[in-house]
């Protein structure tokens, strides 16, 4: 079968390539980059997932199995399709069959599941290190800038645009280096597309930055002082930050809206973002009912990582807590010092001017001097406790909140898992009564559900290792981040600190004399 | 106040002082600075030698060394309490024959109500807290304490020190009994009559105070001087007050340090990857930076704070004595008026001569003392002024280069770790 059918005219150029890939995903994304700007393609994301299932879990690999698979698969991509834009057409209608697209990924399945063995992560390794070569080998060399705020319009309709500057080498992108305006919505749309996507599967996807409602009502409504454009610094680091995070994990930077995001001149406005909207509401009582569904799910947590990883980013919430209301009290301290020491400057100056000695008058207005511009490093040395240290705790504690969602979600899988072989067993129940009732078409009808059911089982427990799988790597990735992180970021802002003693040195030094000449 | 006879506090509090001598000697150089020309000769000598924190007072133990005739030993020590001083400082304002004088400006009152608060809602909030927090924020406020109780022992000495220091008052005989009887003077507080009457004299002085500083004065040094001591001393005042503040907010950043280290320590202590030693040293890093931070804020209080108010008081006491001078000069010309009258009628004649002589005399006594007292005062200031600036630019400097040296160090630990 595979070697019958060719390669479906991918227009890459590479044939080779799709064999090398695993992921359905990559597949689809090099289709899109294809097709030149083609608003956001599918959901793939999810078929890559019952792919992987498929193959790792596969030491059971009878027909059946992979037929359901491929039923599902088709299933799937049939309604992405048909929630879709008309984009897709193109893609299935060049085909000789529908068949095709999925059948693809079938062709990968059988050699694949021939030549392996249990050793499920190995192959999922290689698939990713196949992808990060297809990235001609610079895998990470992206760099994103956010920057120029601009405001747009007036009133309560006013929005403010930020510039979002893409440097890369990478190849899925058209260019080297290109940017793009987007406000604060698009980055909300961005993430809660990412989220929908890769959340369930356990993925950890960065949060993005929180909306405030008070700040931007102050922006819109024009007032220009400092509290407003320091409002918009924050966001504007904020999402720069956010931004970087997410092309730094390998797998959402491979995603077409990702992509979208940072190429495409136009942008569909995100509206489900808002909170009044109906997806708005929506999500408010998703929340809620997540929260209850929480409390009553009781897992039997076989593998004791998932349990101790869980008491240990419980724990690290905790501190980083701490901490974190600990930095903003020194932010404000610092903060009252250096308005404190400019109103003793102009004091002190007040002062030299009315001392008749002229030395020490002359010496009383270098100290005002001196500790002017010493208040001027405190302002300097608060941004730096703020925006370097202060945010970097704020940013983590969102992480850990996702990551404590992706534990959720896998709690959720194993429920509906659970669930699945509650009703296998009823079904089969009901078929073992219909035996002893002897009623022949109910007994069919009976046998087709327990088959339907044990699939479901079969889907449910390979789902759920698939998340336990992720999860396990997620959080590797996320505790090397982390490190890396707080180190760069801790360093940097001792440097600063290094940078504040030396000016405070100069000064003092400077005055010395002056004090001494007093005679 | 010598180091080996440190002040003594109440039992509670002798613990945990790891900054104990270093701060002892900088306070000895800061607050005698004030003052420097303070000559201690053989012919007199005061300081206090001790101290005691009781309830609510502070017993002061003034010890006097003197070849002087007037006291019957060379050397003997006596307990006094605040109201005593007040007591002795109402004496020497009181008395005519020290009109022309600077007054030496009375001590505050020793006032530990609020570092006593802090100490009492450390003690209730001791569940709410870790052990380390507990013992650190103990130790902040036991130095805290101490160092106010420091001050106003050193204030209190500054004091007898001007007088014993000025050549015509520590010839005063309320001095020397001061100085010399051991048992308690029996000075008590002012009760609420006498605090009323304290009031009214003082609106009474303000107002004439208006009154007679409208009159012009013919010397062109003492007219120089009045307008630049009312400039200066409003100045002083907002000077202070904003060192004051600025100087408080130093320390509560240093305080939030001591947070800070303490969070960083719990997150270094928990964490499992290999960042937990980073977190540990940056903790210490923040440890050691709050000491030095809370020197800054404590130098910066020392030189810049007290200096401005200690001569926030002495220019009201130099006031005082122009206005002093001022009213003798009203009553001088008064009484120029009343001798004219006199003449004219022809009646007292000789009753209003020998009242004019006086107050000429006192007038010009007064200028002549008043004119030598600002002189000297200005003498004083700048003196005190340079030693303290001086001062606190090397310590602010010293402080610096420790907080650099100890960045240097963590970033260098740090690096070669990653």
């Amino acid at each position: 079968m595979a070697a019958e059918r060719e390669p479906p005219p991918l227009g890459d150029g590479k044939p080779t390539d799709f064999e090398d890939l695993e992921d359905g995903e990559d597949l689809f994304t090099s289709t899109v980059s294809t097709l030149e700007s083609s608003p956001s393609s599918p959901e793939p994301a999810s078929l890559p997932a019952e792919d992987i299932s498929a193959n790792s879990n596969g030491p059971k690999p009878t027909e059946v199995v992979l037929d359901d698979d491929r039923e599902d698969l088709f299933a799937e991509a049939t309604e992405e399709v048909s929630l879709d834009s008309p984009e897709r057409e193109p893609i299935l209608s060049s085909e000789p069959s529908p068949a095709v697209t999925p059948v693809t990924p079938t062709t990968l399945i059988a050699p694949r599941i021939e030549s392996k063995s249990m050793s499920a992560p190995v192959i999922f390794d290689r698939s990713r290190e196949e992808i990060e070569e297809e990235a001609n080998g610079d895998i990470f060399d992206i760099e994103i800038g956010v920057s120029d705020p601009e405001k747009v319009g007036d009133g309560m309709n006013a929005y403010m645009a930020y510039r979002v500057t893409t440097k890369t080498s990478l190849s899925m992108f058209s260019k080297s280096e290109f940017s793009v305006k987007r406000r604060f919505s698009d980055f909300l749309g961005l993430h809660s597309k990412l989220a929908s996507k890769y959340l369930h599967v356990g993925y950890i996807v960065p949060p993005a930055p929180e909306k405030s409602i008070v700040g931007m009502t102050k922006v819109k409504v024009g007032k220009e002082d400092s509290s407003s454009t320091e409002f918009v610094e924050k966001r504007r680091a904020a999402l720069e930050r956010y931004l970087q995070r997410t092309v730094k994990h390998p797998t959402l930077l491979q995603d077409p809206d990702l992509r979208q995001f940072l190429e495409s001149s136009e942008l569909p406005r995100a509206v489900n973002t808002q909170a009044l909207s109906g997806a708005g509401i929506l999500r408010m009582a998703n929340k809620a009912a997540d929260a209850v569904n929480k409390m009553t799910i009781k897992m039997n947590e076989s593998d004791a990582w998932f349990e101790e990883k869980q008491q240990q980013f419980e724990n690290l919430d905790q501190q980083l807590r701490k901490l974190h209301v600990s930095v903003e009290a020194l932010v404000c301290h610092r903060k009252e010092l250096s308005a404190n020491t400019a109103a003793f400057a102009k004091s002190a100056a007040m002062l030299g001017n009315s001392e008749d000695h002229t030395a020490l008058s002359r010496a009383l207005s270098q100290l005002a001097e001196v500790e002017e511009k010493i208040d001027q490093l405190h302002q300097e040395h608060a941004f730096a406790d703020f925006y370097m240290f202060s945010e970097l705790l704020s940013d983590y504690i969102r992480l850990i909140a996702a990551v404590k969602g992706v534990f959720d979600h896998r709690m959720k899988c194993w429920q509906k898992w659970e669930d699945a072989q509650i009703t296998l067993l009823k079904k089969r129940e009901a078929e073992a009564k219909m035996m002893v009732a002897n009623k022949p078409d109910k007994i069919q009808q009976a046998k087709n559900e327990i088959r339907e059911w044990e699939a479901k089982v079969q889907q449910g427990e390979r789902d759920f290792e698939q998340i336990s799988k992720t999860i396990r790597k997620e959080v590797g990735r996320f505790e090397k981040e982390r490190v890396k992180d707080f180190k760069t970021v801790i360093i940097k802002y001792l440097e600063s600190l290094v940078q504040t003693q030396q000016q405070l040195i100069k000064y003092w030094e400077a005055f010395l004399p002056e004090a001494k000449a007093i005679a | 106040m010598r180091a080996c006879a440190g002040p003594r506090l109440g039992a509670a509090m002798m613990e945990g002082l790891d900054d104990g001598p270093d701060f002892l000697s900088e306070e000895d150089r800061g607050l005698k600075a004030i003052n420097v020309d303070l000559q201690s000769d053989a012919a007199l000598q005061v300081d206090i030698s001790d101290a005691l924190s009781e309830r609510d007072k502070v017993k002061f133990t003034v010890h006097t060394k003197s070849s002087l005739p007037n006291f019957k030993q060379n050397e003997f020590s006596v307990v006094r309490q605040h109201e005593e001083f007040i007591w002795l400082h109402d004496s020497f304002v009181e008395n005519e024959d020290y009109a022309g004088y600077i007054i030496p400006p009375a001590p505050p009152r020793p006032d530990f109500d609020a570092s006593r608060e802090k100490l009492q809602k450390l003690g209730e909030g001791e569940g709410s807290m870790t052990k380390e927090e507990f013992t650190k924020m103990k130790q902040e406020l036991e130095a805290e304490y101490l160092a106010i109780f420091k001050k106003t022992v050193a204030m209190h000495e500054v004091f007898l020190c001007r007088v014993a220091a000025h050549p015509i008052l520590r010839r005063d005989l309320n001095f020397h009994v001061f100085l010399e009887y051991n048992q308690d003077l029996s000075v008590r507080g002012k009760n609420k009559k006498e605090k009323l009457e304290d009031f009214f004299k003082n609106m009474v002085k303000s107002a004439d105070g208006v009154i007679v500083s409208g009159v012009k004065d013919v010397d062109d040094f003492f007219e120089h001087e009045r307008t630049f001591l009312l400039e200066y001393h409003n100045r002083v005042k907002d000077a202070s007050a904003k060192s004051d503040r600025m100087t408080r907010s130093h320390k509560s950043a240093a305080d939030d340090y001591n947070r800070i280290g303490s969070s960083l320590y719990a997150l270094g202590t928990q964490d499992s990857t290999d960042i937990c030693k980073f977190f540990l040293k940056v903790s210490e890093l923040f440890d050691k930076t709050r000491k030095i931070e809370a020197r800054v804020s404590a130098d910066e209080d020392l030189k810049l704070s007290d200096l401005l108010k200690y001569y926030l008081r002495e220019s009201q006491a130099a006031k005082d004595l122009l206005y002093r001078r001022s009213r003798s000069l009203v009553d001088y010309e008064n009484a120029n008026k009343a001798l004219d009258k006199a003449r004219a009628k022809n009646k007292d004649v000789l009753q209003a001569e020998t009242s004019q002589q006086l107050c000429c005399q006192k007038f010009e006594k007064i200028s002549e003392s008043a004119k030598q007292e600002l002189i000297d005062f200005k003498t004083r200031r700048v003196a005190a002024f340079r030693k303290n600036l001086v001062e606190l630019a090397e310590l602010e400097l010293k402080h610096a280069k420790g907080n650099l040296q100890l960045l240097q160090n963590c970033l260098a630990v740090l690096n070669g770790d990653t």
